[in-house]
């Protein structure tokens, strides 16, 4: 159990959960984030209190809720309609800048 | 004849298209005319469609050929992240801004089968992230009743648009209380069906243990016709419950017993809804109804549940705006700053907030501490209401701990603004059905502002919401 009540986010650990989370803010937003963050943390960690027991068991029903393989729809019968919402595209493909 | 849409339900503005008092097209110049007159104090839609009048002639011409529609006529007004094919949807966002939609949501080509005239999309908080409409990047909706306030959220575009008269009933999502606390502020009746009832297919996501589409109507009836439509197992939505949950229902008793968690709803009562609520207790006792005292024991800890859960689901859900494939998209000098540009550009405050959060309570080391603590705990709010109901037919709470507030008035601290879904969020939780139905007015500030109570019945059990929802307004 790790005591969350002390959990300060240090500029660096916010640094990188923006990273994690591939968003890019101002210096004066990710100040307010971090005390935004903190305070709303140190509320949830009363979740700390709760009574711990025994595990409550997974009480979920599993049932499959997959479709059974074939081919679902004719192939290309969508790509245009929702190629035409990219941003960038290059034929049938999207558009991206280079990866490597 | 063009009617008030504020003073008609459903059923009667059918009444009215069959007995040829009034056309589609009369109820769309109403709601046309109420938009035209209310809109610039209110702001209730984003886009009003330009095809209205084409719409509902349409009806009328349907209707003239003998064809048959539960809705065939009816002006309805959907969230702006209820997906109709060709039509825009932004969920609120400046990232989703000018994204078409490519396909139909479940709920809206349901609706569209039935003859439904869509008025246009409703303002919402961005991503359904809030409680008063302010979050949203377009500007904030106010309430038809004073428009110094916030209509609740985040489907307050939705039922400020029903409120005001320019759309006969709307629909709008619930997360942790999306639909019944607008519901509360607006004076309507607002339903969070049970988790898995009605499709997701087409809903633009927020937290997927959560999500459910509900309406806002002016009756219990009309919400019960609603529900009825949009409801039912849906193979593009694994979460769809099959069909037979709904099966073999026991009879209904005339008279529920009621259950009042009344330690839970002792803290941070306004005293109007404090007053409102009693009268509303009141008033089912002199109905007939016996009234008992429950207790659920960690319903304290919802919000707290709540919040570590939503945000983990929305850091998820969210991933997938990446400025790629639709929606906004700003370049940097390589790929990862094109992805952290649009991202940190597109997102408004809200969203970078649960979705940081979100990242955090998943991250290796607070897995444990936060997510899994959360669900165990939430299995045993869920258990807390299972036990409740051996005892007691439904449950009873307010909807919303205040009245309408001030715009502003709660956007500095987030945890405020958190608090409003205080009663809503413990029923979203354990997937259960609830309705908020208005129950009188509020005094402040020499107005009369609207509050709701809120029935929550077993899973699968929206019949008994409806039945008692009617015997509470008396029909």
């Amino acid at each position: 159990m790790y005591d969350t009540r002390d959990s300060m986010i240090s500029d660096k650990d916010m640094e990188k959960l923006l990273s994690l989370a591939r968003i890019e803010v101002s210096p004066e937003e990710k100040a307010k984030l971090i005390k935004d963050v903190e305070s709303i943390l140190s509320y949830v960690s009363e979740i700390e209190n709760a009574a711990e027991g025994e595990a409550a068991p997974n009480r979920s029903v599993l049932r499959n809720v997959m479709r059974e393989d074939g081919e679902p729809h004719e192939s290309g019968l969508f790509t245009g309609a929702l190629l035409k919402a990219a941003p960038k595209r290059d034929g049938d493909y999207i558009a991206v800048k280079k990866i490597l | 004849m063009k009617p008030d849409l504020k003073n008609l339900t459903i059923v009667e503005a059918l009444r009215g298209l069959e007995n040829k008092t009034w056309t589609a097209r009369d109820l769309a110049e109403s709601a046309l005319l109420a938009i035209e007159t209310c809109e610039k104090d209110v702001h209730a839609y984003l886009e009003v469609f330009d095809d209205v009048r084409a719409q509902a002639d349409a009806a009328d011409a349907a209707r003239n050929r003998g064809e048959k529609g539960a809705l065939l006529g009816i002006p309805l007004v959907l969230k702006d992240n209820i997906l109709i094919k060709g039509r825009r949807a932004s969920a609120g966002s400046k990232i989703l801004e000018g994204y078409v939609a490519s396909y139909d949501s479940t709920v809206a080509k349901k609706l569209k089968k039935e003859g439904a005239v869509f008025i246009g999309r409703a303002n919402m908080d961005e991503f359904a992230m809030g409680s008063s409409t302010e979050n949203s990047a377009y500007g904030p909706t106010r309430n038809p009743f004073d428009t110094s306030r916030v209509p609740g959220g985040s489907s307050g575009g939705s039922a400020a648009a029903v409120a005001m008269g320019g759309a006969l009933a709307g629909f709008g999502t619930d997360t942790g209380g999306s639909v019944r606390q607008p519901a509360s502020f607006c004076g309507l009746v607002g339903l969070k069906p049970t988790y898995g009832s009605v499709s997701r297919s087409g809903i633009i996501a927020l937290g997927t243990s959560l999500d459910q589409v509900g309406p806002l109507t002016h009756s219990v009836e009309d919400s019960e016709i609603l529900f009825s439509i949009t409801h039912g197992h849906d193979v593009l939505d694994s979460t769809s419950l099959p069909d037979s949950f709904y099966e073999k229902k026991e009879k209904l008793k005339a008279l529920p017993v009621i259950g009042v968690p009344r330690a839970f709803i002792k803290e941070g009562l306004d005293p109007e809804v404090r007053r409102v609520f009693a009268e509303a207790e009141e008033r089912f006792r002199s109905l007939g109804c016996e009234i008992k005292d429950i207790e659920l024991p960690n319903a304290r800890f919802a919000l707290s549940i709540y919040y570590i859960v939503l945000p983990a689901e929305v850091s998820a859900n969210l991933a997938r705006y990446d400025g790629m494939r639709y929606g906004l998209h700003v370049s940097g000098d390589n790929l990862l700053q094109d992805y952290m540009k649009t991202r940190g550009q597109g997102f408004g405050p809200e969203p970078r907030r649960r979705i940081i959060l979100g990242t955090y309570v998943l991250s290796h080391g607070y897995y444990d501490a936060y997510y899994n603590k959360a669900m165990a705990v939430r299995d045993r709010l869920t258990d807390d209401f299972k036990k409740a109901f051996s005892e007691v037919d439904i449950i009873l709470t307010p909807t919303a701990p205040t009245p309408a507030f001030k715009l502003g008035e709660k956007t500095n601290d987030p945890l405020t603004m958190y608090l409003e879904d205080i009663f809503t969020v413990p029923v979203s939780l354990a997937g259960v059905p609830a309705l908020s139905v208005p129950a009188g007015v509020a005094k402040v500030d020499g107005k009369e502002l609207p509050v709701g109570i809120q029935i929550i019945a077993p899973f699968a059990r929206e019949d008994l919401l409806f039945h008692v929802g009617k015997l509470f307004e008396g029909k």
